[in-house]
């Protein structure tokens, strides 16, 4: 019921011009001339090592660090000399292991935003309840409690839900997940990616890992030293095509396989297979195999649920009863698997398929090597090209700064390290 | 005259002086209080602030309080503005140390969580920072309030009031008959009031403290 009544601003776009950080005593930038466009309801990973100066990157544009140079608007407006206050209670912030208030309970922390700008108790009442469910946690039940209650990935939650709080249009998250168990979090980067779904903020999330940036990203900025942008591209170009050797190192081994994570079932053609029902006569079934051209047909129970394989020998040796015959099917995957499980599946079945089942159980079709390979190679292929394009692009920007910067070092005397 | 016979003849001046010792000790911790915290609020986020609060407080606390009463005397006069100006200025220490400590302990990844939420700076002193160590800063004040009940008794030296008086008397008259009686009342009614107090202090831990952070 509170969903429906879930009134969301949607994204904002980030503009992050000649971005500069400076710390006194330190003649190199902390973070130089960062360039970026953030498009509105997208979630932008920054990813790079430690020290890369991704976090800092992160916290000038809620301007917890005050940029030493350049330009940041959000949603067209420059935001770079407001203050400070009124810019960070729009725009949401969570941080690694939560950092909620242990002396608050959850919906007091909930609460705090939607309190400084100023909503009516009975609004922000109903918001609590709202955020509560929605990050999944029984308001009734977590409400009263307090933060040391919780355990780490409940915590995360209600520091999501906290920065969700008074809607803002752009999320900030610096390693949220940081802290959590392996398990947890992938429970927590399955809730962010169905929120996002929802919600359609434009996020800008900070992590070191990178199989999480693959994960969540519609969009991955990998950052090397000082915050440049070694690549800023989707997942799957930048699995197929990492621009250089920094950023290939970063992907890490296994980014064909990696790049299965990013498609589904249904993305890939699925192959028809000859099936018979467990009603049908022995006869027909006899039938339908000898027409289909195969070795093999699928059975299917009563609730057209894939149930057994059955080869020729089988029904040769079945007389009148299939009761005994063929072999269970023990794994089926849905349309909603990612290639990687499908592949998987392939490969433990000693026949080189697996059935593709729907919401149901009920059987859609059948994917084996052979479909999923070709479909592989045409992933990778369609990939290359469009990361090829983002690349040149990428470049020519680079070109067109390094020049602007050429000139504007003559301007000043000219000291370049 | 047995010592309960002397309670009893002269509880009447004796329940005076306990409520005036305590009373005395009870607003000077008041406005130590206040002026502690608050200078713990003005120095803790600089390093040599912070210090030189801590140690200027300190170096008070050596001054011995016979000494510091005798000094204060010919500036500010006999009775209660003495004893009231001792009392505070010992009382700082505990309080100003603990909430030094307490505010640089709150943890920054909170402050850095306050800031990015978008809360002003005193506002997330009051909210956050305050309460996050009003526990240490309370046992501060428990701490200082243990302190002054002893210092409280030198104040009669200086004609102030107080349970001090009693002890003084009683010094005064060795030998004679109610001199033991005199000084044991005075320092026994010191230690219930002591007592009194941090049984206070612990009710209070337990109404202010909130649940989350309590131990």
């Amino acid at each position: 019921m509170s969903e429906t009544s879930t009134s969301t601003a949607s994204g904002a776009s980030i503009e992050l011009e000649n971005l500069t950080k400076r710390y006194p005593g330190n003649p190199q930038p902390s973070v130089d001339n960062v360039n970026m466009e953030i498009k509105a309801g997208e979630i932008v990973i920054f990813v790079g090592p430690s020290g890369c100066g991704k976090s800092t990157t992160l916290k000038m544009i809620n301007r917890l660090i005050e940029p030493s140079g350049g330009r940041i608007r959000i949603d067209g407006e420059d935001v770079t000399d407001i203050d400070p206050v009124k810019l960070r209670r729009k725009v949401g912030y969570a941080i690694q292991s939560a950092g909620l208030f242990p002396h608050m309970t959850v919906a007091q922390n909930i609460a705090l935003v939607p309190k400084m700008v100023g909503w009516g108790k009975s609004r922000i009442k109903d918001r609590v309840e709202e955020l509560l469910d929605l990050v999944g946690l029984d308001p009734g039940e977590f409400h009263g409690r307090y933060p040391r209650q919780l355990s780490g990935g409940q915590q995360q939650r209600v520091g999501v839900a906290r920065a969700l709080a008074a809607d803002p249009p752009v999320l900030l998250m610096d390693e949220p997940f940081g802290a959590v168990d392996p398990i947890t979090r992938d429970h927590l980067q399955d809730e962010l990616i169905r929120l996002q779904h929802e919600l359609h903020k434009t996020i800008v999330f900070v992590t070191h890992d990178f199989d999480e940036a693959i994960k969540l990203g519609d969009r991955i900025a990998v950052l090397r030293e000082r915050s440049h942008i070694a690549q800023f591209d989707t997942p799957e170009a930048i699995l197929t095509n990492p621009a250089d050797d920094f950023v290939s190192g970063f992907v890490g081994a296994g980014a064909a396989l990696k790049r299965l994570n990013l498609t589904r079932v249904r993305d890939v053609e699925i192959t028809d297979y000859p099936v018979v029902t467990v009603d049908d006569p022995l006869q027909d079934i006899f039938n339908r195999l000898r027409d289909s051209g195969t070795n093999e047909i699928l059975l299917l129970d009563k609730r057209g649920r894939p149930y057994k394989w059955l080869r020729r020998g089988d029904l040769m040796r079945a007389k009148g009863s299939l009761a005994r015959a063929g072999t269970l099917v023990h794994d089926t995957v849905t349309r909603d698997a990612t290639l990687r499980d499908a592949l998987e599946a392939v490969l433990t079945d000693n026949a080189g398929r697996v059935a593709v089942t729907g919401r149901r159980g009920e059987y859609t079709g059948v994917v084996d090597m052979e479909t999923l390979m070709n479909s592989v190679h045409e992933l990778l292929e369609a990939d290359r090209l469009e990361a090829m394009e983002h690349q040149h692009e990428l470049e020519e920007a680079r070109a067109a700064q390094t020049h602007a910067e050429q000139e504007g070092d003559t301007d000043g005397g000219g000291k370049k390290a | 005259m047995s010592f309960w016979e002397y309670l009893g003849n002269r509880h009447q001046q004796l329940l005076t002086d306990a409520y005036q010792h305590a009373s005395a000790v009870f607003q000077c911790m008041v406005v130590a209080t206040v002026i502690g915290v608050l200078i713990g609020v003005v120095t803790y986020r600089s390093e040599w602030a912070g210090n030189l609060a801590t140690l200027t407080t300190s170096t008070i606390l050596t001054i011995p309080s016979l000494a510091m009463i005798g000094l204060l005397i010919p500036i500010v006069g006999l009775g209660v503005p003495p004893t009231v100006i001792a009392l505070t200025l010992y009382g700082l220490l505990p309080i100003v140390r603990n909430a030094i400590v307490g505010l640089r302990g709150v943890d920054p990844s909170l402050v850095d969580a306050a800031t990015g939420i978008g809360m002003s700076r005193p506002m997330r002193l009051v909210r956050v920072e305050l309460p996050l160590a009003w526990p240490p800063i309370l046992t501060g004040i428990r701490v200082s309030t243990q302190m002054l009940m002893g210092i409280a008794a030198i104040a009669a030296y200086a004609s102030g009031p107080g349970l001090g008086n009693e002890i003084f008397r009683g010094i005064a008259s060795l030998g004679s008959k109610n001199a033991l009686n005199q000084v044991l009342a005075g320092t026994l009614g010191i230690i219930v009031l002591a007592l009194l107090f941090d049984a206070a202090y612990v009710l209070i831990g337990r109404l202010t403290i909130p649940r989350g952070i309590r131990v």
